[in-house]
């Protein structure tokens, strides 16, 4: 019997693998191609400005790429970027999510109205923020400090990194919302009514029966919303152009300023090939941690 | 020690009244139970005692104090939910110990505590579970045992086992009932089962449309109730309505005409009431027997055979009747058959819905479920229409 049924397994593993195949062959083809092609490029003397120098650099790129301080400085910044982003949309969400479960009157209108920044698209939301926000002499920012006879903040050359960090919190805090306001939707009001019996205050709610709750929610916002801020890029070219200096300037920002004001391919795959390392390192850990708080 | 007052009690949500007015006292030790159809209010009237819903007016008592503005965490209760309302990040031991760990309990005197509460419930092999690892029964039980655990005045039980599978409900139902009788605490408890309450309860509370219609021990209530609608209520297969019409009537009982023609005189205080008026007869299934000579007939509609028990379904002048019989009865469907009834276990109902009252009240009609401790023994009271 268990063998019949085992044999009967491996015919149809083999059929089922024969109707995958296109598939599968696709995606891999479509991976696998490009990352071919990066890799390969990271290895070539490859220069637009210098169409004469081509061939086979060993290692010459990623040495360069590894000694330039400005790599450095990139990784730092992208994870400075991600971290702060994370940190602001998680924990600023959270309290949103539980303030806008909160009965009160027009409510709706008010979900509506917190979640429509994720629609406004990178580039508009950076412009936006750069000409009517942050703007030193015409901004509302500017015009809020003069109205407290302070001194307005040159945002984008004072506070480089900051003014990114705040618009892209912006754009994301929304997608935070979303997501857990939904998550908390689905909390056993019964839950938190047995936990009022125990004696436990709106703070002890949040932080043994709420917190708990949405743990896998948060986890997944985390994930999710690292995939993306990674590879912020929109942002950072619209406003501040990777600068003053380098201060801006995160992985994604760096590989493009190698490939297209640079103009060396090589170099910028070789960027692309640690980025991809990088992105891989921090999946490895998103992976697990989802995967563990999914299996609780 | 505690017991519970209710004056008055009104519920509203916007305009619309849920509770109209409720009266009822809880005895020290005593197990009530809440009983009605669904929207009847008495989930409500629950939550209400149990703080996480305020009345609109009227006073709460416990043990002779007002409790109207108390949090539902200091009013000394505890209360199971209909859906357990486990945390489900936190063990068994951390959901039993959860209100000592708010209270600030330490570590060791609340596993103490829980342990004692495992060992009455059998749960101690389970307290480092989640409650996702236990089955339905076990959780329910951990739900009892958070109850426990707070040593609670009065404990509170909304729809417990209604998530239950009917085997383990009959198991819980034996298991409740000797907690009652070992923790000797007052119990509350909401069920629209009205087997549940029969079998558990010292004392019964029907309610209905957010109006209490009855007050009493089960016997009390099923022999003597005091409306059509209790009447209608308590009881399994309900009790068997039919018009009849009143030749005389007196304080000596009520002679009237049954459907057929027969004669019947009925042991109820029939003051008041005019002959000629049409009143409405009830009388139980079980109540019914069949007979060659009985005074009622009709044809079998449906037979439904039990095994111990039979239930025909006949059909009496346009109206279906139930009959419980022995589960030996030779009818089949669509027999035409005769039976009849005692007429002292019959009721009267007049116009409004009122029974007239017995003359003579049922021995049983006083007996609570544990009628051995007389200091817990209630009589049967009658609330205030």
């Amino acid at each position: 019997m268990t063998r019949t049924r085992a044999s009967g397994r491996r015919v149809g593993g083999f059929r089922a693998l024969s109707l995958q195949a296109p598939a599968v062959t696709l995606l891999l083809l479509w991976m696998l191609i490009p990352l071919g092609m990066t890799v390969w490029f990271s290895f070539q003397r490859y220069n637009l400005l210098m169409p004469g120098m081509t061939g086979f650099a060993g290692f010459e790129n990623y040495e360069y790429l590894l000694t330039d301080p400005a790599l450095w400085s990139a990784m730092g910044t992208t994870l400075l970027l991600v971290g702060w982003v994370l940190a602001i949309t998680v924990v600023g969400g959270t309290l949103l999510a539980v303030l806008f479960q909160q009965p009160f009157l027009g409510r709706g209108v008010a979900r509506v109205l917190a979640i429509s920044p994720f629609f406004v698209m990178p580039t508009v939301s950076a412009l936006v923020w750069k000409n009517m926000m942050m703007h030193p002499s015409s901004g509302v920012l500017a015009w809020l400090s003069n109205q407290f006879g302070l001194p307005a903040i040159d945002w984008f050359s004072s506070l480089p990194l900051t003014s990114i960090i705040i618009i892209v919190a912006w754009q994301w805090l929304p997608f935070a919302l979303l997501i857990l306001l939904t998550a908390l939707q689905s909390l056993d009001e019964d839950q938190v009514e047995a936990a009022r019996m125990d004696g436990a205050g709106p703070v002890a709610i949040f932080f043994y029966i709420t917190l708990p709750h949405l743990k896998r929610a948060i986890s997944v916002v985390i994930m999710i919303e690292m995939i993306f801020l990674l590879t912020i890029f929109a942002e950072i070219f619209v406003t501040t152009s990777g600068g003053p200096g380098l201060a801006t300037t995160n992985l994604a920002y760096l590989i493009y300023i190698r490939a297209l004001l640079d103009f060396d391919v090589g170099i910028a795959s070789a960027g692309g090939v640690v980025a991809i390392i990088l992105a891989n390192i921090v999946a490895i850990f998103l992976v697990r941690m989802v995967a563990k708080n999914l299996d609780d | 020690m505690a017991t519970l007052a209710l004056n008055n009690i009104v519920k509203r949500f916007g305009d619309t009244e849920v509770i109209k007015g409720v009266n009822l006292n809880v005895e020290d030790r005593e197990f009530v139970v809440f009983v009605g159809p669904s929207g009847c209010g008495k989930s409500t009237l629950m939550r209400m005692i149990a703080g996480l819903e305020s009345a609109t007016s009227g006073d709460i008592l416990i043990d002779g104090e007002r409790m109207n503005d108390v949090g539902p965490a200091d009013r000394g209760l505890a209360m199971v939910f209909q859906s357990y309302a486990l945390y489900p990040h936190m063990s068994v031991e951390d959901n039993m110990g959860f209100s000592m760990r708010l209270a600030g309990v330490p570590k060791a005197q609340r596993r103490a505590r829980v342990l004692e509460a495992a060992k009455i419930l059998q749960l101690e092999p389970l307290l480092d579970r989640k409650p996702r690892a236990l089955s339905g029964g076990q959780r329910q039980r951990v739900a009892i045992g958070r109850a426990i655990v707070r040593n609670p005045s009065i404990f509170l039980f909304d729809e417990p086992l209604s998530n239950l599978d009917a085997a383990l409900r009959v198991q819980m139902r034996i298991e409740l009932a000797r907690l009652h009788e070992e923790l000797d605490a007052t119990m509350i408890y909401v069920t629209h089962d009205q087997i549940e309450a029969m079998t558990m309860a010292d004392k019964i509370v029907v309610l209905h449309d957010g109006v209490v219609e009855q007050v009493g021990s089960p016997m009390s209530l099923y022999h003597h109730p005091r409306n059509r609608f209790v009447a209608g209520f308590i009881g399994s297969p309900k009790m068997n309505f039919f018009a009849v019409t009143v030749v005389s009537a007196g304080a000596d009982g009520v002679e009237v005409t049954l459907p057929g023609g027969a004669a019947c005189h009925v042991p109820v205080n029939g003051e008041g009431v005019a002959p000629g008026a049409t009143l409405e007869l009830g009388v139980r299934p079980e109540h019914l027997s069949i007979e060659e000579a009985g005074t009622l007939g009709g044809r079998i509609q449906v037979l439904e055979r039990l095994g111990g028990q039979t239930s025909l379904y006949v059909e009496m002048e346009s109206q279906l009747l139930t009959i419980m019989a022995d589960g030996d009865v030779a009818y089949r469907v669509h027999d035409s058959v005769r039976f009849g009834f005692d007429a002292s276990r019959a009721h009267l109902f007049d116009q409004t819905g009122l029974a007239l009252e017995s003359l003579k009240a049922h021995p049983l009609a006083a007996l609570t479920r544990q009628d051995n401790r007389a200091e817990a023994g209630t009589q049967s009271e009658e609330a205030a229409p």
